[in-house]
């Protein structure tokens, strides 16, 4: 089983030095992109390779990419989101703190597609050995001249600065993230115009999830074929998966793009803790809908997971089990959600708060009949294109779902106004 | 055009715009919050939502922000789709779960867009259970009152206060369920347009802190279309009043002139009108006297002869005129500083007989290159300032337009701009607010400013003489300048008579002549230091200086100073002595001022609140404002006064004029410039379907308790001789003439957001066009005759600093400077040193520096400017306890 993104990990994750990525064929799709292809054949290959975004969204790359003006003057931008901050999700930490280079070899790549020539890699704050890595792989990279001017005699400048987040999951989306790394608030803005014609500073900019960057060496080295084989099914590639909660083996590994719920819970993650029962997981972090036993067998892609009604989004699975309670974990996720809320438009701003104290109060065993209409009355408005971005419409996600699965643990916390799970939830070990 | 189908019925509508604006200048009605027509669209609040359809057969459609998306030919839109209505009335839901629902004893109740679009919406019953989140309120000045638990996060104030008028003390803080507007700590506002934020806000978050002293519903007050008179622009404003007292000021919308709003010293500077020691009776050598006996007395002593009159810049062109009838035209003196006299006629002159136009302040908002002689343009003409921030958005605007990105997308386009402004040149002598916007900022003395502006004149037309004491630094800039202006579109030269500089004046028509050679879009606009001064230069009168002569040679035995304060215009002693050798020293005012306290004979004067007249601005345009309310016991226009006066005296030619409409149709008989002055508003007799327009709302209350306490029978209201007004709810129901509008309002819009019913299309014309007649209009090219260049080198003096006139807009202008909230923002005096003299001088911030101009003596603490030319020093002009002194002058250092 290939497993390129990982392959050079260490045992105990301290991260590559230059020397030893160039040792292992590092920076090899630098020199073929700048050597030998133009930018455009680049954009050309990384359509042909299928590889669609792991940030959540999954759109093609190399689709995004064609939207940049090419000859729009410079300053243009890139940017590599690292601000990993949904909820369950920990599988950029890995690639950032272990092999900084790759991350920096794929953006000098899609750099050169896009002609950029300034980027930037938006790092959350909390990932300080991350930050350590990347800010000296730079340095290396410069002192070897893969950054600079006139990157290995092609003519091609490109400079990359780290910048760290001040904790924000709003920082996530894109264009949040762009006016972040502006100085401003940390507010979406509304598209058209899309950051590849208005991006960051007002200029052409692309930004994609550290995943993707990774991915961009090995399709340059390989060929799109080579990528689209590695995977299952249609959506090309290998996937990082993770599995947290209440499993023996919680983690991440990288993956045939495809595997089964059941495969990563039962084999990579050892199966479920010793007397819990799986009874449902978000599969892509915590914006995506409840999947249930009904559908472990369902292939972990963004085809396929969309047709089971959530999302791959970021494909690290958040197991729920028989001893916590499901409205106790809505909850929690929307007092996350509710907080990190940028405060721009009426339904995300007013609505949240709302979902999370009808949440506690049926939590606390104060819910009244009509709650799980406001509940439902809010999944129905809170929908994509109702708020002014995807971070309400992703709330609304586990508690739809929660509503639809786990609709017997709302009303009996409304009718017994206490919480059945009490006492009998277990914490987890590690 | 495009066709829009907007629940299945078809509209022919302006293509490019959004759906929202379109909605409204259709005359539909759908809620809205965040998007403002001056500010355009952000997508924030989602209350605008409607349904859009892909076809015929879509059934389902989608819900969009209609502020959000362009209108597109054959589209199929629906406001009244089920789903949308339901979400519309959702978000009004949401927007109350914090929203306190304290309406009876908040001040915005009953004109509140927030209340407004609520019922529109048609939410009623609210299901929120739980606690509402709380803030702590900030002082925020004399001005604003805050009140921040009403907020509904649609975030306009800081749009307004920051990305349309460039203020950066009023930010949003925090984020969530939390967002907070407000300071970064408590203080005063900074901004001169703070006031804008009460008609922004679509609740009660920021209130009319001077209301609030004597605080009316709207709809309790009477009301009349009036103009700004706190200096030259004539800003449309609405004043309302109640029990007596004048209570508040509102913009009043005028597509040409102010469009949605107004600086803080217009709509607060109004307070003057109610100062507790106006005089409401004629007084004697101090002394009450009656009406009748008073106009006896002065009969005589008129009819004696040897009567001059003092008109005023700051009084009506019909109490004016109604003096300068009354004394003859030989006697009439214009009651202004010879140099202000001067520069006034300089600027007439220029605006009739120039080859540029004068364009209007909207216009300055769409122009692209704008170049600043002199003037500082946030103290002196406020919403000058205002126009020119948004017009150095007009080039980068350009760059949003070539990528298609709608103008009104307000984020977008601020986006794409970033910082990029201009080009805007502004050469003044100290630091201005406006300097953050402009390309080039240079601070220089007057005659250089002078000198710099020749150059360029010279540099866009080789036949416009030069200047030949240029510096190669100041060329390069002159040819930079002159670079920008001749490739603009429409170019716009802005100067005044705030530097006292006749010859800054003319540079400035040099370069906009130069320029209508090659562009006749090009503008030139000139301020003038008072709401009438144009008005006063256009009647005309002899020099102030051969007054005070005309009094030492005893050919003034009886004086009549209309609504002047003549210590204002003239050296404190030769005033003084001119006063004297009067023996009858008549002055209408209504402030008691300097002038005032020396009348042998002191009238009562109509404030504007309390008068009809009309004033010019410095565009030329006659603007009429109405009386709000009849003055309390003896009150009256000085004109109505002076028409007394000849009555008593019987002066046959205005024993005619009864009222206002006669003595308008005689003044512009009479006076050949001010031809249409008779034509801005319809005449008193004027009536729709025999009806005269209301100034009170229908929702009027308490009428017959309001002197219930004096007699239970409500008294006649006034009869209103003068106008089409009346002084009750009954008449006309709708929209009154769009000169006459004493009030906004239409069912379902009770804020001043109704603004958008009265217009041809949202933030266009009123429907009936922007009031006010502009008096002239550029004359043929050819006739340009550029104005030599005089000017000396400046060459600074040891001992010796030239003193320039500062301008504070709190404090500055004489009326406003007496208002109660106003007069807490006026400095005190100083003078402004650059910081090279003062270390020459050693003297500190605050220090007291000793110097005189012309023999008057002064003892100021010193502020230091970094910016202020080497050998020039700054004089606050106006303030109290600084008398007038004539400026530019010389001024002699004392050392100790």
């Amino acid at each position: 089983m290939e497993k390129p993104l990982t392959q050079h990990i260490r045992a105990d994750k301290r991260p590559l030095t230059l020397k030893e990525y160039e040792q292992v064929g590092g920076y090899e799709a630098v020199r073929k992109v700048l050597k030998e292809m133009d930018p455009k054949s680049v954009t050309t290959l990384v359509k042909e390779s299928n590889l669609r975004g792991r940030g959540g969204a999954g759109f093609g790359t190399g689709m995004k990419w064609s939207f940049v003006p090419l000859n729009a003057p410079k300053p243009k931008y890139l940017v590599a989101n690292a601000d990993e901050m949904e909820p369950g999700t920990f599988k950029d930490r890995i690639l950032l703190e272990s092999t900084p280079h790759q991350l920096i070899e794929g953006m000098i790549v899609a750099a050169f597609a896009i002609q950029a020539d300034i980027a930037y890699v938006y790092l959350r704050w909390a990932y300080k050995t991350a930050g350590h890595a990347i800010t000296r792989a730079i340095e290396e990279a410069k002192s070897a001249g893969y950054l600079g001017k006139n990157i290995l005699g092609s003519g091609f400048d490109l400079e990359i600065h780290l910048h760290t987040g001040t904790g924000r999951y709003m920082c996530g989306e894109e264009t949040a993230l762009l006016n972040s790394l502006e100085g401003k608030r940390a507010t979406p803005r509304a598209k058209p115009p899309f950051p590849q014609v208005s991006g960051l500073f007002g200029r052409p900019t692309i930004v994609n999830n550290v995943e993707t960057f990774c991915c961009l060496p090995h399709i340059i080295n390989n060929g799109p074929d080579w990528f689209k084989q590695l995977s299952r099914t249609g959506d090309a590639g290998t996937k990082i998966y993770g599995v947290s909660g209440k499993v023996k083996r919680p983690g991440a590994w990288e993956l045939p793009m495809g595997v089964t719920m059941r495969e990563l819970i039962e084999e990579h993650a050892g199966g479920m803790q010793d007397g819990l029962k799986f009874r449902g997981a978000l599969p892509g972090g915590a914006s995506t809908d409840f999947l249930v036993e009904q559908h472990l067998d369902v292939k972990m892609d963004y085809t396929d997971v969309a047709a089971a009604g959530s999302r791959l989004g970021t494909g690290t699975l958040i197991i729920l089990d028989d001893h916590t309670c499901p409205v106790g974990f809505v909850r929690n996720l929307e007092h996350f959600f509710a907080q990190e809320s940028c405060g721009f438009c009426t339904p995300c701003r007013e609505g949240l708060p709302w979902v999370e104290k009808i949440l506690t109060s049926i939590d606390a065993g104060e819910g009244r009949e009509e709650d799980l209409q406001l509940l439902n009355f809010h999944t129905k408005y809170l929908g994509p294109g109702n708020t002014f971005c995807a971070l309400a419409p992703g709330a609304m996600e586990p508690l739809q779902s929660a509503l639809k699965y786990f609709r017997e643990d709302f009303e009996r916390h409304i009718q017994d106004k206490e919480c059945s799970y009490r006492g009998k939830e277990v914490s987890a070990v590690h | 055009m495009a066709t829009l189908y907007i629940d299945n019925k078809p509209y022919e509508v302006q293509a490019g715009k959004n759906l929202l604006e379109t909605c409204l200048t259709l005359g539909l009605d759908l809620p809205y919050f965040c998007w403002h027509p001056a500010m355009g669209s952000v997508g924030a609040c989602r209350q605008c939502a409607i349904k859009v359809f892909k076809d015929g057969d879509d059934k389902k459609g989608r819900l969009v922000m209609s502020c959000m998306e362009p209108v597109i030919d054959n589209q199929r839109i629906s406001i009244k789709d089920e789903e949308a209505h339901e979400f519309r009335g959702h978000i009004t839901e949401w927007l109350m779960t914090n929203h306190p629902h304290d309406c009876a004893v908040c001040d915005e109740g009953g004109s509140c867009h927030l209340q407004d679009m609520t019922v529109m919406t048609g939410h009623a019953y609210r299901r929120f259970q739980y606690k509402k989140r709380t803030h702590q309120n900030q002082y925020l000045g004399p001005f604003i009152n805050h009140e921040m638990n009403r907020c509904i996060q649609c975030y306009r104030c800081v749009r307004f206060y920051k990305d349309y008028a460039g203020g950066n003390d009023l930010d949003v803080f925090a984020s969530k369920g939390n967002v907070y507007f407000g300071r970064h700590e408590e203080g005063v506002l900074e901004s001169e347009f703070s006031g804008n934020l009460t008609e922004v806000c679509p609740t009660g978050v920021f209130t009319d802190k001077t209301l609030k002293q004597h605080y009316t519903r709207k709809w309790d007050l009477t009301t009349a279309p009036s103009i700004c008179q706190h200096c030259s622009l004539g800003c449309n404003i609405i004043a309302g009043e109640r029990y007596g007292k004048l209570r508040s000021i509102t913009s009043r919308y005028n597509g040409q002139v102010n469009g949605y709003f107004i600086c803080d010293r217009g709509r607060f500077g109004y307070e003057f009108v109610n100062a507790p020691g106006r005089i409401r009776k004629p007084l004697i050598n101090g002394q009450e006297a009656d009406k009748e006996k008073v106009m006896q007395a002065l009969a005589a002593t008129l009819q004696r002869g040897n009567v001059i009159g003092i008109g005023s810049p700051r009084a009506s062109l019909q109490s004016n005129f109604a003096l300068k009838t009354l004394v003859g035209e030989a006697n009439f003196f214009h009651g202004v500083s010879d140099k202000a006299h001067n520069l006034s006629a300089l600027i007439l002159r220029i605006l009739r007989e120039g080859s540029a136009r004068t364009p209007t302040m909207m216009e300055v908002e769409k122009a692209d290159v704008v170049f600043v002689l002199g003037e500082d343009l946030t103290n002196t003409a406020p919403m000058l300032a205002l126009a020119v921030r948004q017009s150095a958005l007009q080039q980068p605007l350009q760059e949003v337009e070539k990528l298609n990105i709608p103008l009104w997308n307000d984020a977008a386009a601020r986006e794409l701009m970033q910082d990029q402004k201009g080009p805007i040149f502004i050469v003044t002598t100290h630091a201005t607010k406006l300097d953050d916007i402009a390309t080039e900022s240079l601070k220089m003395s007057p005659s250089e400013i002078a000198q710099l502006g020749f150059a360029v004149a010279n540099l866009l037309d080789s036949t416009a003489p030069a200047d030949q004491h240029l510096t190669p630094y100041v060329k390069n800039i002159a040819q930079k300048i002159a670079d920008s202006l001749s490739a603009a579109k429409h170019p716009v030269v802005i100067s005044g008579s705030s530097c006292g500089s006749e010859d800054i004046i003319k540079a400035a028509a040099n370069i906009s002549w130069a320029l209508t050679k090659k562009n006749t879009q090009t503008g030139i606009v000139l301020t003038v230091p008072e709401c009438n001064s144009l008005g006063l230069a256009m009647i005309g009168g002899r020099a102030l200086s051969s007054a005070l002569e005309a009094g030492k040679a005893g050919r003034a035995e009886t004086v009549i100073i209309l609504e002047n304060d003549v210590y204002r215009h003239g050296v404190k002693s030769e005033v003084d002595e001119f006063l004297k050798t009067c023996a009858q020293v008549v002055v209408l005012d209504h402030t008691i001022t300097e002038t005032m306290h020396k009348a042998s004979v002191a009238i009562p004067a109509g404030s504007f609140a309390e008068s009809d007249g009309v004033l010019i601005n410095n565009e030329g345009r006659a603007q009429r404002f109405f009386q709000v309310y009849e003055g309390h016991t003896e009150i009256q226009e000085s004109w109505r006064w002076l028409l007394a006066m000849s009555m008593a005296m019987g002066n046959s030619t205005m024993m005619p004029w009864k009222n206002f409409d006669d003595i308008t149709r005689a003044m512009v008989e009479a006076e050949l410039l001010l031809k249409g002055v008779d034509q801005i508003t319809p005449s008193a007799d004027f009536r729709i379907n025999g009806q005269r327009v209301p100034r009170e709302p229908h929702r009027y209350s308490g009428r017959t308790a309001i002197l219930a306490n004096i007699n239970v029978s409500e008294p006649k209201p006034p009869e209103d001789t003068d106008s089409p007004l009346s002084y009750t709810m009954e008449g006309m129901r709708g929209e009154p003439p769009s000169t006459m509008i004493p009030f906004f309002w239409s069912p379902g819009w009770n804020s001043v957001q109704s603004i958008n019913k009265y217009q041809q299309e949202v933030g266009g014309a009123l429907r009936g066009g922007d009031p006010g007649i502009r008096l002239f209009e550029p004359v043929e090219q050819g006739s340009v005759n550029y104005f030599t260049t005089v000017s000396e080198k400046f060459v600074s003096k040891e001992g010796q600093l030239l003193i320039v006139p500062l301008y504070h807009i709190f404090g500055s202008e004489e009326l406003s400077a007496r208002s109660l909230s106003v007069e807490q923002r006026v400095p005190e005096g100083y003078i402004m040193v650059s910081a090279k003299d003062a270390i020459a001088l050693n003297v500190h911030e605050k220090q007291t520096l000793s110097f005189d101009i012309k023999g008057q003596q002064y003892q100021l603490p010193v502020r230091l400017s970094d910016t202020m030319p080497s050998g020039v020093a700054g004089l606050p002009n106006g303030l109290k306890g600084l008398p007038y002194v004539e400026l530019p002058a010389w001024g002699i250092l004392n050392r100790a």
